[in-house]
């Protein structure tokens, strides 16, 4: 499949600002599943500064923008070459071992509620590779996929909780959960093509990766049911969301932000 | 007193020949010199404002360390023994930090366990995969030791971050010398004020390739209300390079530029006297208002160095050092010259169940404590203290470790009676860079109060003056 991309975040102040400073990893990752044919990261009125391919193998680009200024626009556009490895991240280089992934953070610590679920889920016996796949399943059943009744901050404990989540929430909860079964995973950005319904996504995605002895890392997508295949673009990862945040940035002075997303994704098989 | 401490001044009853002189000095001494120079001492100390707490040992931060005016001393036969345990230490710390970023050789070889490192809050995945300038991660390493006999070195601690208390080498080296001169005179001492110029030299070693002419080195502060913010301005000017807070710094166009008078100065080398945490609100805590937002980007770039690299708190760790002597063996092939204190793992079951059976003799410590908090000195302990530990350390045994309760070294002390022997450590301050260096020093902390064990300022501790002796 080819998946062309078009996405622009622009970040609005309500005050003039002194300047921006941000850090992208808005380039799609380089493993079998995913050939880039173009790609372009601008910062509108930006300077690029320093550029390199991290530990975990995402490529990271700094950026600045001289103030004053009220706005920075972010534009994301290229065409990816994908295929479907059922969820597997075959030929990715990378130097972060999988143990450094069975640390937890804020929002993918595990409570009673999600140890529980973890074990329950993995009760019945097999191999890693299956019970990931009862893990993204019971997450699935465990937190309905609802829009606007969690926020940036919302732990995958509270998510469990609430019942209600969006894709990062389950992605939360799924590493959580798989830490509890002693399986490093992490929290993986990017974007899905929607097809048919489109009602159980956004185009701007997250699903979580899992490690399986013998295969690496693998991608399911509990808030989908389903592993990464030819229709989601692998960008970064991390630890939880805020870890992996395609753009980290920071503007100086007072004024407040908000933020428009578009994204518009379009697909031709081949 | 149970335990026959080792009294660094006398050997068989004899007065050792390092300190004749200073027993000399003393006995010239009349009651109202001494007293006479301790307030002048401390005069001193208060005019150039030097009343830090040695870093992270919390307590009031404006309160003065006490001085001793007794010199620490030693030969130069002991200084060699020491320095080549320091440097062989601080060499093994940097392969290992190169390592455990890199291929992991020593985790592979089963040498250390994997969790003990990856899991380790101050292992940074950021950094994974980078390779500073050099190779060197850990450019001022700290070490903690004690002494226990004539020929008996123990290393207490690593601080692989930013060991603060230069300053007090240097300072007290300073005022010993302007209010005794002839004690300057009449021993040969090895000088220590190369120092701030080994500094400058080291971390200008450990510029970026993209760096053109001489690089331009900074100190980043977290300000002046950091309890060590003295010793920062104070290196500052004794190299002669800028001390900057995060605000006087930006990034721009791959490299770290310093605001001045005459514009943007682009910024090759820092000094960061901030943790990892609070250095980029880009890569770690985004709520940090003492970093410079995107920094590290530049860093992994290649724009700029930052002494100590982020992440190298891996090495320094309490649970990580019971493997320092491995690291030592497995990277440089050679024996540890400086020994570990033996340490029980409460983590594991056999260890903890040693431990809080032989609480009463043991030494124990949270892992991730510092300055004598939390911490427990068996023998020291009352037995309510020794019941209320037991069941913090049965609560989280992974959190704590034990020791068995060193006979530390004395030395002689002036205290209200006279002179007495007071328990003592010794920092020495080794520079990693193109070369590795020591200068021949370090600051000795005292235990001020009779009997104890504890040197931290927080709990009582002052400083002296440490000699080598030239040959």
């Amino acid at each position: 499949m080819i998946v062309t991309v078009n996405h622009t975040t622009t970040y609005h102040y309500d005050a003039v600002m002194r300047g921006a400073v941000q850090s992208l990893r808005l380039f799609p990752s380089q493993f079998d599943g995913q050939k880039t044919l173009e790609w372009s990261v601008e910062v509108a009125n930006g300077i690029r500064g320093g550029a390199f391919r991290d530990g975990a193998g995402d490529r990271v680009e700094g950026w600045s923008v001289r103030g004053p200024l009220s706005e920075v626009s972010v534009i994301v556009s290229g065409r990816v070459e994908t295929k479907d490895l059922t969820g597997v991240l075959r030929g990715h280089r990378e130097i972060v071992v999988p143990e450094a992934y069975l640390r937890e953070t804020t929002p993918t610590r595990a409570n009673v509620a999600l140890a529980d679920l973890a074990r329950s889920a993995a009760a019945g016996g097999g191999n890693a590779l299956e019970r990931a796949h009862r893990l993204s399943e019971a997450i699935a059943g465990a937190i309905v996929y609802r829009p606007g009744v969690t926020h940036a901050h919302t732990t995958a404990a509270e998510a469990l909780e609430l019942g209600e989540g969006v894709c990062q929430d389950h992605a939360h909860a799924l590493i959580a959960c798989a830490r509890v079964l002693d399986l490093p995973a992490r929290y993986i950005s990017g974007y899905l093509y929607a097809t048919e319904d489109g009602s159980m996504h956004e185009a701007a995605h997250a699903w979580a990766e899992i490690f399986v002895e013998g295969l690496g890392w693998v991608g399911f997508d509990a808030a989908n049911t389903c592993c990464s295949d030819e229709r989601y673009i692998r960008l970064g990862s991390g630890f939880d969301a805020q870890d992996a945040a395609p753009i980290r940035g920071i503007a100086q002075g007072i004024g407040a932000e908000t933020m428009d997303v578009t994204v518009a994704l379009g697909a031709t098989q081949q | 007193m149970a335990i026959p401490y080792f009294n660094e001044m006398y050997q068989n009853d004899q007065v050792r020949p390092l300190y004749a002189r200073l027993e000399d000095w003393t006995r010239a001494m009349p009651a109202e010199l001494r007293q006479m120079k301790q307030a002048e001492a401390e005069a001193l100390f208060r005019r150039i404002g030097i009343t830090f707490a040695v870093y992270g040992e919390g307590g009031d931060p404006d309160r003065l360390i006490p001085f001793d005016m007794f010199p620490r001393v030693f030969t130069q036969t002991e200084w060699r023994k020491l320095e080549r345990g320091i440097k062989q230490r601080a060499r093994a710390l940097n392969a290992f930090l190169l390592d455990v970023y890199g291929r992991g050789e020593i985790i592979r070889a089963g040498r250390i366990p994997a969790r003990l490192v990856y899991q380790n809050e101050a292992y940074e995945r950021a950094v994974a995969g980078f390779v500073p300038p050099r190779g060197v991660y850990s450019h001022i390493v700290g070490i903690d030791l004690v002494r226990t006999g004539p020929e008996d070195f123990f290393v207490l601690e690593d601080n692989c971050r930013t060991p603060s208390g230069v300053s007090y080498m240097l300072e007290n080296r300073e005022i010993m010398m302007r209010m005794f001169p002839a004690l300057f005179r009449e021993n040969r001492i090895e000088p220590v004020d190369g120092y701030p110029d080994l500094l400058r030299r080291t971390l200008a070693s450990v510029a970026p390739a993209k760096c053109e002419g001489e690089p331009t080195v900074v100190i980043l502060t977290p300000g002046h209300f950091n309890s060590a913010y003295y010793e920062h301005s104070f290196l500052a000017d004794l190299m002669g390079v800028e001390l900057v807070e995060g605000a006087d710094l930006f990034v721009e166009a791959g490299f770290v530029w310093m605001r001045t008078t005459q514009g943007p100065r682009r910024v090759d080398v820092i000094y960061r006297r901030i943790d990892d945490a609070f250095l980029d609100p880009l890569c770690f805590r985004p709520d940090s208002m003492l970093g410079i937002a995107g920094l590290m980007d530049v860093y992994r770039s290649g724009g700029v160095s930052i002494c100590s690299a982020p992440g190298a708190g891996v090495a320094d760790d309490k649970a990580i050092y019971t493997y320092v002597p491995e690291m030592i063996r497995f990277y440089l092939g050679e024996e540890p010259v400086l020994q570990n204190v033996p340490t029980w793992q409460c983590g594991k079951s056999d260890d903890l169940k040693y431990v809080l059976e032989n609480m009463t003799e043991l030494v124990v410590k949270e892992v991730h404590g510092s300055g004598g908090y939390g911490m427990l000195v068996g023998p020291r302990a009352t037995k309510a203290e020794i019941a209320a530990f037991r069941d913090r350390v049965a609560a989280k045994p992974g959190n704590y470790i034990a020791q068995p309760t060193l006979a530390l070294s004395t030395t002689p002390t002036f205290v209200e009676q006279g002179i007495a022997p007071r328990h003592v450590d010794l920092r020495p301050y080794c520079l990693v860079g193109e070369r590795i260096e020591l200068v021949p020093g370090g600051l000795t902390r005292v235990a001020l109060t009779e009997g104890s064990l504890v040197v931290n300022s927080s709990q009582g501790g002052g400083v002296k003056d440490t000699w080598v002796l030239a040959e």
